[in-house]
């Protein structure tokens, strides 16, 4: 077995596999399926620190290699969350970390700040980037000086490891990346979805209550893998890689590019037991390859 | 409890034009599963199906080791389940959502003597015959109420009939009465305890509106679309009296009552 382990700020995670924010719920909904310890870390569901009943439906719709969604940041709200949830999941033994959101700066410091009291939560992960929500979300992360502001006010509030989001909906995501590593980010994660829309022409509907929506799964990934290798050359915080991973080959191509750890979103909906199979599909091309550990991947020299 | 895994189909009928009657079975006992519960069926080697395809459990059949799926085909992924073979192996997560309520849930005293309504329309009789046989086995009488456009149209009627009253409304009148569900003569007296309802939109609106008038309660199953089945993804929500619920865990099967449809 090859070493696994990575490291974002001063936290290790025992491997670079994370399960991204808003799809794979606290963490429990999948226990019965796997063994949640395995996995390097969780993000769990966005959390606003007021709760937030989300779009109408319709909310989904599938599109080809993909599937575009429009949630918008559906939660009870962090006091709901650290009264109820925290309790029942504090004790998985994996990472657990919480993607914070808000509408305004006062709300991603407020909520920051709150979880920054959670014992057993050693990161958040800040997202500027929701393509689904009127306000806040993505019009945080599509200017880097309106990106900056974020990150440094929730900076001055939380004392642990600070990640923050990206959206791929803006001119050069690198600019963004280094705004929020100039303000004290310790890494960055991206990309969220890319905003997409699709009709149902019999109906001469938007297939999505909000006409417009986010776009994830297989068919962003090469847009992914493009950001993620840029970004990694231009900054020196580490770059978690999403977008479109299904198997350990698309994981080890994000590696490859430049990212440190890489998160799974819309393959856990197709097959539940992704991460674990990912886990085990990089630590076979490790061995394969005679490499005694994943770092040696990061960043490789393509 | 959940599960994943790979089931065998045993058999594949194609009743009609437009269903398939897929009999899967498992290499160990299937596990408890609930009348109005579904699994995520995964498809596989699609071009256009990404996502895996929520179908309700349409029967049990616990000596033969059987699950049955009735198939609606609708795109590339139900075409392709549509076209399996026995031997093929297909992957569920299973079973998933809440499930009817049984009598023992609904009234307070076990009395076999309530009168209680399954209405189904079209593919919706579905979940149906599961119900039908599960409230036959506590010893109720259930009647069955299915409607659709025409006789080749009803599906599973020598099923139903094993298991209590099957009474028939088609819109062109080959089969049963003339008309919708709504019009059938049997739903004149209101003299119905509880009626579970599954169908297109418009029809368990219909049904819904039949049983406020009557002070029926009742429930019904929605398929709004869904991504995980398993509550993460929060596409599949639908609005209620206490705010979005997820279709998938706090449904499929919902309460007239808790529902803000207009009726």
């Amino acid at each position: 077995m090859a070493n696994l382990n990575v490291s974002i700020g001063n936290l290790k995670f025992k491997n670079p596999v994370l399960m991204a924010s808003g799809t794979f719920g606290y963490g429990i909904e999948f226990e019965d399926l796997i063994d949640l310890s395995q996995i390097g870390g969780i993000f769990v569901k966005g959390t606003t620190l007021h709760p937030r009943e989300g779009n109408d439906y319709p909310r989904m719709a599938e599109t080809a290699s993909g599937m575009l969604n429009a949630v918008g940041l559906q939660n009870k709200g962090v006091d709901y969350f650290i009264s109820y949830i925290y309790p029942a999941i504090k004790n998985i033994d994996t990472r657990m970390m919480v993607n914070v959101s808000g509408s305004t700066i006062e709300e991603y410091v407020a909520c920051a700040e709150k979880i920054d009291a959670l014992e057993k939560i050693p990161a958040i992960e800040l997202n500027i980037s929701c393509p689904n929500v009127k306000q806040g979300g993505m019009a945080f992360g599509i200017d880097s000086a309106s990106a900056a502001q974020v990150v440094k006010a929730v900076r001055k509030v939380y004392h642990k490891v600070l990640i923050v989001k990206l959206t791929p909906n803006v001119t050069d995501v690198t600019e963004i990346a280094k705004a929020v590593e100039t303000e004290g980010a310790d890494a960055v994660s991206l990309i969220n979805t890319l905003l997409g829309m699709a009709i149902n022409v019999e109906k001469r509907k938007s297939a999505l209550s909000t006409i417009t929506g986010g776009l994830s799964g297989p068919c962003i990934k090469p847009i992914a893998l493009q950001m993620v290798y840029r970004t990694s050359k231009v900054v020196k915080i580490p770059v978690i890689g999403i977008g479109g991973i299904l198997n350990w080959k698309d994981a080890v191509e994000f590696i490859l590019a430049g990212a440190t750890a890489i998160q799974i979103g819309t393959a856990n909906f197709i097959d539940p037991t992704v991460s674990i199979k990912t886990i085990e599909g990089i630590d076979n091309y490790l061995n394969k390859h005679g490499f005694k550990s994943v770092k040696e991947l990061i960043n490789y020299e393509l | 409890m959940r599960y994943i895994g790979d089931w065998v189909v045993k058999e594949n009928y194609r009743i009609h034009d437009h269903y398939s009657l897929l009999k899967l079975t498992l290499d160990k006992e299937i596990p408890e599963m609930m009348p109005g519960q579904f699994v995520q069926v995964r498809v596989d080697d699609s071009p256009s199906t990404f996502l895996r395809r929520p179908i309700s459990v349409h029967f049990i059949d616990r000596q033969a080791n059987e699950l049955w799926l009735l198939i609606q085909i609708i795109g590339d992924g139900t075409r392709r389940l549509a076209k399996s073979r026995p031997g093929d192996s297909i992957n569920l997560i299973y079973p998933l959502g809440n499930g009817f309520s049984l009598p023992e849930d609904i009234f307070s005293a076990p009395d076999t003597n309530k009168k209680l309504l399954l209405v189904g329309g079209g593919g919706g009789v579905a979940p149906l015959l599961y119900l039908g046989a599960r409230l036959s086995a506590l010893n109720y009488k259930p009647v069955f109420l299915s409607g659709a456009r025409s006789q080749n149209d009803l599906l599973q009627i020598d099923e139903f009939r094993k298991f209590g009253t099957v009474y028939l409304a088609t819109e062109d009148g080959s089969c049963g009465e003339k008309g919708f569900v709504t019009n059938h003569s049997i739903l004149e007296s209101g003299d119905f305890d509880y009626l579970y309802i599954c169908g297109p939109k418009p029809m368990m609106i219909a049904v819904a509106k039949y049983a406020r008038q009557h002070s029926i309660p009742g429930e019904v199953s929605l398929e709004n679309t869904m991504a995980c089945g398993m509550g993460v993804c929060l596409c599949c929500v639908e609005k209620t009296v206490s705010g979005n619920m997820r279709t998938c865990i706090e449904g499929p099967i919902f309460n007239i009552n808790t529902l803000t449809w207009q009726i």
